[in-house]
């Protein structure tokens, strides 16, 4: 069709475009993923100028390294199967009910994102711990202990991820299905699910990916019992300095992500459709009787959610002397009884400023790349092009923090690349991390559209640009300030990457957070979690403001 | 002609229009002066004059008030920049990763355990400040090399606590010494960081080693172990979480921490801490300072390294970063000079046999605890 009379710009006119768009986020990835993951690789295969492979073998007999591989898939299997069943109820409730606190509890379930692991580890085992209102569950120390913060973490991916695609869903397809007889089961599993599956598959793999590379929780509460490939290529890096067998469990873990994204494109692959949006009208309607099983679910997962944070917000309320407010007090002073640097609001007022870098970076790249995979792929090499683009902006997930951390510090050490002590080094890495959640909120929702809606448009004469504006907008904008929701809350708790990144002279809030936790004092600790339970609510805030902003410009469009 | 083949100029515009948004996005990054702007003062400092600037590598635990800081900027003429991660081991690890194009001017913060690892790497380059004060020629790396290198700027110990009210309520005889932890009377009471993921953790698996020797040490951990003893893997959970004194709802009165521990827990209205260190246990941790090799600014580094000798900083590291001072000479601070008792002969070992011996112990000492 088309160009057929043209073939040379009828091949490199969509091409050219392509790729001048590719060009950014692929950059990006190169030199703040690939190349520094390439750099610790050759530290630990490369021995002495030449290939050295022999650690493969010895690392991969040895005992420990099967029972860590087997610990990390088990326990992610589990965790992801977990998040997505207690996650999806939620996001019904949350996202297509309409009841008073709706929006408060939409950014409560993201609280637990963005709080320092070991913070949360230490409000688990304050929970959990033989004295704790929790202790007689004997879970301390256990996997499940583990399981259960995976999962406390993670449930804003799902709930987020499904919630965004859900909430422009058409009811009248269900309202049809329901009408001819189908009972509400059958409705979910006919019609609802089905639509639903590309946001479920894709908020799974992030999940997953998330939970095999968890590092903080399962070092606190594994109590060393329990090891997970992250926290041994942590431990083989920082403490023995085995580069070589790091590098192999790297390997595996690339191997392992490789393996996943192939499955889940595979699952994704034909059945992410088109699907009817509901446009302007709003879908949510007051909870009825049907929903009890719903709510019932999502009434127990806030509770899974709420415990640890009670548990959080009751000890920054200790004092010496009993309760009072004394460790937030504490918050706005240096010196005196604790280690703070600088008052806590520098910090927040610092945290704040990276992480609106680190989300403007991440939805920009994200956006680009998310258009680019979403576009209807022409003939099989173009599909596999885009696959392709597609699972490789999943990587970062996958592959080792401390991998990464140390791999600026050998590669980025030259100009131009002179980048390791930058203090942008830091939202460029919290935007590695965000990019990939960016990507797979924004891809089932674009791939969603009916195409036939802009090839309707471009009829009627609009431009390309206008075809963007009129019809991908309008169905991207809700998810997109998701994702742009999801990608502020990783900068601002800081996952792995940047805790082994040089950290300029301006501490963030969880940086202020590790350092009062690891001082001795009950002022210090205490102020550490009033601290944290303020990082909590700043995010709630800034959550909720997000959800605000998105009512008053869904109009414009 | 078919719809999609008819507007040429569209084509076009799909171009103008995709550029445009990949313009953006590479753009992207250079609308985030938003951000780390407020770094803004040492940028300039650096692109100024280097020779101005100093920078230090250091740990997390890296605290120093503002009037000691700017002490140095006004007695040197340079400023410091801080470069702080990971603990002692993430640290000096990084550095050797490093050691060809190095991170920073100066590191502080590796310590006897480490140390050896460095200077055999030739991290270092050497450098003795003029004036060391005499008691810190005794904290000095015995290895000649190490001693040339490494310069010590304080010291703290490591010490089984124990919390005496839980004692005295329970009406059972605090434990003395390591022998005592393995006896029945004090089954499930002691708690420890391990020695693969905390740096008091590894001190205390020394002080085990130098207590009960190269082969002794396996069976002691075994004993310890089968009498109930708790691992985690910071020493925030253990002091906070599990310790029966740490302010949690913990369950064991016997923990892993500092000689300097016992001060911070005296309660309000009282003049009496309610733990004590038990001095037996004690195993020396002594923190360097050195100046890299390849250093940018090697003058700044040896400024630097004379000024963390001062008498200035010396007197703020008990406030800031809860060590002793290599200095004796310097005032502690009150609570300090009656409550933190230093033990007069702590545990220790030869840092060469450490640096040879402590990845093999450190696998022997996984497998003893997670059996």
């Amino acid at each position: 069709m088309g160009g057929d009379h043209d073939p040379v710009r009828g091949a490199w006119g969509p091409r050219l475009g392509t790729i001048a768009l590719a060009v950014a986020p692929v950059a990006f990835l190169g030199v703040f993923f690939l190349l520094p993951l390439a750099g610790m690789l050759a530290e630990g295969f490369w021995v002495d100028g030449s290939l050295d492979l022999s650690g493969v073998t010895e690392t991969l007999a040895r005992p420990r390294v099967h029972r860590v591989v087997w610990f990390t898939v088990w326990a992610s299997l589990t965790a992801t199967a977990v998040t997505v069943l207690a996650g999806v109820p939620v996001a019904y409730v949350l996202y297509r009910l309409d009841f008073p606190g709706r929006r408060l509890l939409r950014a409560l379930v993201v609280m637990p994102f963005v709080l320092p692991t070991v913070v949360v580890g230490v409000a688990f085992r304050t929970l959990l711990a033989p004295g704790g209102p929790l202790g007689f569950l004997r879970l301390d120390g256990t996997a499940y202990a583990i399981l259960a913060a995976m999962i406390f973490f993670n449930l804003a991916v799902v709930v987020r991820t499904v919630g965004g695609l859900w909430e422009g869903l058409d009811r009248r397809r269900e309202d049809a299905a329901a009408a001819l007889g189908a009972s509400p089961w059958q409705v979910l599993r006919t019609v609802t699910l089905p639509s639903l599956k590309p946001a479920i598959v894709s908020s799974a793999t992030v999940v997953f990916l998330f939970c095999s590379t968890a590092f903080g929780v399962v070092l606190t509460l594994g109590g060393l019992r329990y090891g997970t490939v992250e926290t041994e290529i942590y431990i083989l890096t920082t403490q023995f300095l085995d580069l070589r067998a790091a590098a192999v469990l790297s390997v595996v873990q690339l191997v392992a992500i490789v393996v996943l994204l192939a499955l889940t494109a595979r699952a994704r692959g034909r059945r992410e459709h088109a699907l009817e949006r509901s446009g302007e009208r709003s879908t949510r309607r007051r909870p009825g009787r049907r929903d009890l099983p719903a709510l019932c679910v999502a009434g127990a997962v806030v509770l899974l959610l709420a415990a640890p944070l009670s548990a959080l917000v009751v000890r920054s309320l200790r004092t010496a002397g009993g309760w009072g407010l004394d460790n937030y007090a504490n918050l706005g002073t240096t010196g005196g009884g604790t280690a703070l640097l600088v008052p806590v609001w520098t910090a927040l007022d610092q945290s704040l400023r990276t992480a609106v870098d680190a989300t403007l970076l991440a939805l920009s790249l994200g956006l680009a790349v998310a258009f680019l995979v979403s576009r209807p792929a022409r003939g099989r090499g173009q599909r596999r092009g885009r696959a392709l683009l597609d699972g490789l902006f999943m990587l970062p997930l996958g592959v080792s923090a401390v991998t990464i951390g140390f791999g600026y510090l050998i590669t980025l050490d030259e100009p131009p690349l002179d980048l390791r002590s930058s203090p942008y080094l830091v939202p460029v890495a919290q935007a590695m991390v965000a990019l990939p959640l960016v990507v797979r909120t924004l891809v089932p929702v674009l791939r969603s559209i009916d195409p036939r809606q802009r090839q309707a448009a471009a009829t009627l004469g609009a431009s390309p640009l206008r075809t963007l504006l009129v019809v991908d907008l309008p169905a991207a904008w809700r998810p997109t300030l998701a994702a742009a929701g999801l990608a502020f809350a990783v900068s601002l708790g800081e996952f792995g990457a940047t805790s082994f990144l040089v950290r300029p002279d301006n501490p963030t809030l969880p940086v202020v957070i590790y350092q009062l936790i690891s001082r001795p004092g009950p002022e210090n600790f205490g102020t550490a979690l009033a601290a944290s339970v303020v990082l909590g609510v700043a995010t709630v805030l800034v959550m909720s403001g997000v959800e605000r902003l998105r009512i008053g410009s869904m109009g414009s469009f | 002609m078919t719809i999609t083949s008819l507007p040429g100029r569209s084509r076009k515009t799909r171009l103008a229009s995709v550029s445009l948004l990949s313009l953006a996005v590479s753009l992207g990054p250079t609308a985030c002066a938003l951000g780390g702007g407020s770094d803004g003062g040492d940028a300039e400092n650096a692109s100024g004059s280097s020779k101005k600037q100093v920078v230090l590598a250091t740990h997390e635990s890296w605290a120093m008030s503002k009037e000691v800081l700017a002490k140095f900027r006004k007695e040197t003429g340079y400023t410091l920049k801080v470069q702080s991660s990971g603990d002692a081991g993430a640290l000096t690890n990084k550095l050797v990763l490093t050691k060809g194009s190095p991170i920073a001017d100066a590191a502080y913060g590796v310590d006897n355990t480490f140390a050896s690892r460095a200077v055999d790497q030739g991290v270092f380059q050497d450098y003795e400040p003029p004036q060391e004060p005499a008691s810190a020629q005794g904290l000095e790396m015995p290895d000649k090399a190490d001693a040339a290198a490494l310069t010590p700027v304080d010291f703290g110990d490591v010490c089984v606590n124990v919390d005496d009210v839980w004692f005295e309520k329970h009406h059972v005889t605090p434990p003395k010494g390591l022998d005592d932890l393995t006896k029945p009377a004090y089954k499930n009471l002691f708690v420890t960081p391990g020695a693969t993921t905390s740096s008091p953790g590894l001190a205390f698996l020394l002080a085990t080693i130098a207590k009960y020797g190269e082969d002794g040490w396996q069976k002691y951990w075994g004993d310890l172990m089968a009498n109930g003893t708790k691992i985690t893997s910071g020493w925030e959970d253990a002091y906070t979480v599990d310790f029966t004194a740490g302010g949690g709802n913990g369950d064991r009165p016997i923990v892993l921490s500092y000689d300097s521990s016992p001060p911070f827990t005296i309660p309000k209205g009282s003049d009496k801490p309610t733990t004590s260190a038990l001095l037996d246990t004690c195993f020396r941790q002594v923190e360097y300072v050195g100046v890299l090799k390849g250093a940018a600014n090697p003058e700044g580094a040896k400024a630097l390294a004379d000024f963390m000798l001062s008498k200035d900083f010396q007197e703020a590291l008990p406030e800031n970063m809860y060590v002793f001072p290599a200095d004796d000479s310097v005032k502690l601070p009150d609570l300090w000079a009656k409550w933190a008792e230093v033990p007069s002969e702590p545990l220790s070992l030869d840092p060469a046999t450490i640096a040879q011996h402590r990845d093999a112990w450190l696998t022997t000492w996984g497998e003893i605890t997670t059996r």
